[in-house]
């Protein structure tokens, strides 16, 4: 495995903010890797590190073992998908997608040529003449994607870049971004804050929050055994039981994290009342009171919702209680 | 609902949106209509007429021959002059405007936003007669920049630029060189806050995106920040060309006898009482902006618009 990005201790402080805080990450080559977190967690300043639009405070980046710490955006071998795009607004979309071909020195039939065989990749044939004012919002992300992959980049940067679009755009984009990826065997990184696209799209996922990861693991390993209470919660929003209840059901004395949809109502070890019901469609949440703590349940459709209000007893199956070793709450 | 106080105007207004619109946008548009339109036309009327050079007296007859009068020697080297003059205090203006723009729209943040816009609209707070007499201080023999030249034992260097026809002079304040200084002082504000208007709204993340695809700094420069600042420079161009071509009083206080056009409206209006080739006079700025603008045009000027 060649390792495509790779951070050693890098932090990039804002005067006594700490966006980035002593982050060490290795981005192999080929893979589709998600950063996730919530806004403010450090993960667009890591992307925009790769990019070079930020220098480290601290620690360095290596891209394809070359160090990279003082090298300027223009001569790095990544290519970037702004959230909002930042087509230039002066350039018809041929003009656009062949800009790095044009400041690389590029003729105008081989510039030509590139921005044609640029909007086939991201089906938008015909629309090289019309200015970037007159697309959709999803035609817009593809010239940007488009403008990005004619330079051939060895890894392609996405900064949130389905943010803007619409539930059913955004899941086609997802769909088209994960074959387009696999087709053109790059690394893609991806900054996402939406844990469903990260656990979707990506072969190995960091977790971010307050300038740290919190793990880094595939969509699996992230959802399924979470390291930390940050992750089981943000992951999925999975139930963070406390060490004096895992405690008083268990005997061991350790935080742990249990899936509303790994629990089964009618006998069990815990027992809580009702306090809210929401209809998600495929399913029906409630949310259970145990003492100060809520457990939240899924209940698929079909199964029997109990009135809020009503005592209820919790159970699940042996192994769906996920240990935190890692946990420090 | 039932206890809101009734107010049947608003209540009309709001269902009849364009009546209000049409209350709010006569009166200006009277104004600028008959007064600004009707007092131009007027103008454009006297050029076609003709004076009778024995009498003095206005000839009401439609004519060209006002317009043949600016094609000689004199008169059309006042419009060269005038013309060269423009042109050159607006790519000056353009050119200190620039970074000062740049500096305000990309870097300055609170306090110094502040104090940016006060350094460039201070100047505009005092009088224009006042400013153009203390440029023609600091540029006489006895001013200030000549002192400054002979402290600095570079007398020389002033000496041999004004030695230099054309722009040179006996001082700098009656030189060409003073009276595009004063130019390019007065007229400098109206450059810097449309380019700096133009350059704010480029988000960061365009320029970013330019260097992201292998633009060096001097390419981003080229290729993305002046097109996108171009509406900017040519409409600050619109005001520092036509403000130059117009005026009167600067090139009269500071500068060489030889005359603007200003000068000479005034002049053919006043003094000499020819309207007609005042008029006519006046009328070739509109026509020279006309040309700019559709030439800035055709270059795609306006394309980021």
């Amino acid at each position: 495995m060649t390792v495509a990005i790779k951070f050693s201790g890098v932090s990039r402080h804002f005067g006594i903010v700490r966006a980035v805080d002593g982050v060490n990450l290795e981005i192999a080559e080929g893979e589709f890797f998600a950063l996730l977190g919530p806004s403010g967690s450090g993960k667009t300043t890591c992307l925009r590190l790769i990019a070079g639009f930020e220098q480290p405070t601290a620690g360095s980046i290596a891209i394809f073992g070359e160090d990279a710490t003082q090298v300027p955006p223009y001569r790095r071998p990544v290519n970037t998908v702004f959230q909002d795009y930042a087509l230039f607004p002066h350039l018809n979309v041929r003009d656009n997608i062949a800009y790095g071909l044009m400041v690389r020195g590029d003729g105008k039939s081989a510039r030509r040529a590139a921005a044609d065989e640029g909007l086939e990749l991201v089906a938008l044939d015909g629309f090289g003449d019309r200015k970037p004012s007159e697309l959709s919002g999803g035609q817009r992300q593809r010239v940007a994607l488009a403008r990005a992959l004619v330079m051939k980049p060895k890894v392609l940067l996405l900064d949130e870049p389905l943010g803007a679009l619409d539930l059913k755009l955004r899941e086609q984009m997802q769909s088209e971004l994960k074959s387009l990826q696999r087709r053109l065997g790059i690394a893609f990184v991806f900054v996402t804050h939406d844990q469903g696209e990260a656990l979707s799209m990506a072969d190995r996922v960091a977790v971010f929050n307050e300038g740290q990861i919190q793990q880094v693991g595939s969509p699996e390993d992230v959802y399924d055994r979470p390291q930390a209470p940050f992750v089981a919660d943000f992951v999925g929003a999975s139930n963070v039981l406390p060490a004096d209840i895992v405690n008083a059901v268990i005997g061991t004395h350790a935080a742990a994290s249990l899936r509303p949809e790994a629990i089964t109502l009618g006998s069990g070890p815990l027992g809580g009342v009702v306090e809210a019901q929401a209809f998600l469609g495929s399913a029906t949440r409630i949310e259970v009171r145990c003492n100060r703590q809520i457990i939240k349940v899924l209940i698929p459709k079909g199964g029997v919702v109990p009135a809020i209000g009503e005592v209820v007893q919790m159970g699940w199956a042996p192994g769906a209680l996920h240990m935190m070793d890692g946990a420090h709450g | 609902m039932a206890k809101a106080v009734r107010s049947p105007l608003s209540d009309a207004l709001w269902r009849r949106p364009n009546l209000l619109l049409l209350l709010l946008i006569t009166p200006p548009l009277l104004w600028l209509g008959i007064v600004y339109i009707g007092s131009l036309f007027a103008l454009l009327v006297q050029s076609f007429f003709s004076i009778d050079e024995f009498s003095g007296l206005i000839n009401y007859e439609f004519t060209l021959k006002t317009y043949g009068e600016l094609l000689r020697a004199s008169n059309f080297d006042i419009l060269v002059r005038t013309i060269a003059m423009a042109s050159a205090v607006t790519i000056g203006a353009a050119i200190v405007a620039f970074p000062i723009a740049y500096y305000a729209a990309r870097y300055a943040r609170g306090k110094w936003k502040a104090v940016f816009y006060l350094g460039v609209m201070l100047p505009l707070w005092s009088s224009y007669l006042v400013k153009v007499y203390s440029w023609k201080l600091i540029l006489a023999k006895e001013g200030i920049l000549n002192w400054l030249f002979e402290t600095l034992h570079l007398s020389w260097v002033l000496e041999a630029y004004l030695s230099i026809p054309g722009i040179g002079g006996n001082s700098l304040s009656v030189s060409w060189t003073g009276t595009f200084l004063v130019f390019l002082y007065v007229w400098l504000p109206f450059m810097i806050l449309p380019i700096q208007a133009s350059l704010e709204r480029v988000p960061p993340s365009m320029l970013e995106a330019s260097g992201d695809l292998g633009a060096k700094p001097g390419q981003t420069l080229r290729h993305v920040i002046l097109p996108l600042a171009l509406p900017g420079i040519i409409a600050g161009s619109i005001f520092t060309f036509s403000l130059t071509m117009g005026d009167y009083i600067i090139p009269q206080i500071v500068g060489t006898s030889a005359r603007m056009i200003g000068q000479a409206v005034y002049q053919f209006q006043g003094t000499a009482g020819n309207i007609p080739l005042a008029a006519a006079f006046a009328v070739v700025p509109i026509v020279v902006m006309g040309i700019y603008l559709t030439l800035a045009k055709r270059a795609g000027a306006f394309d980021a618009l």
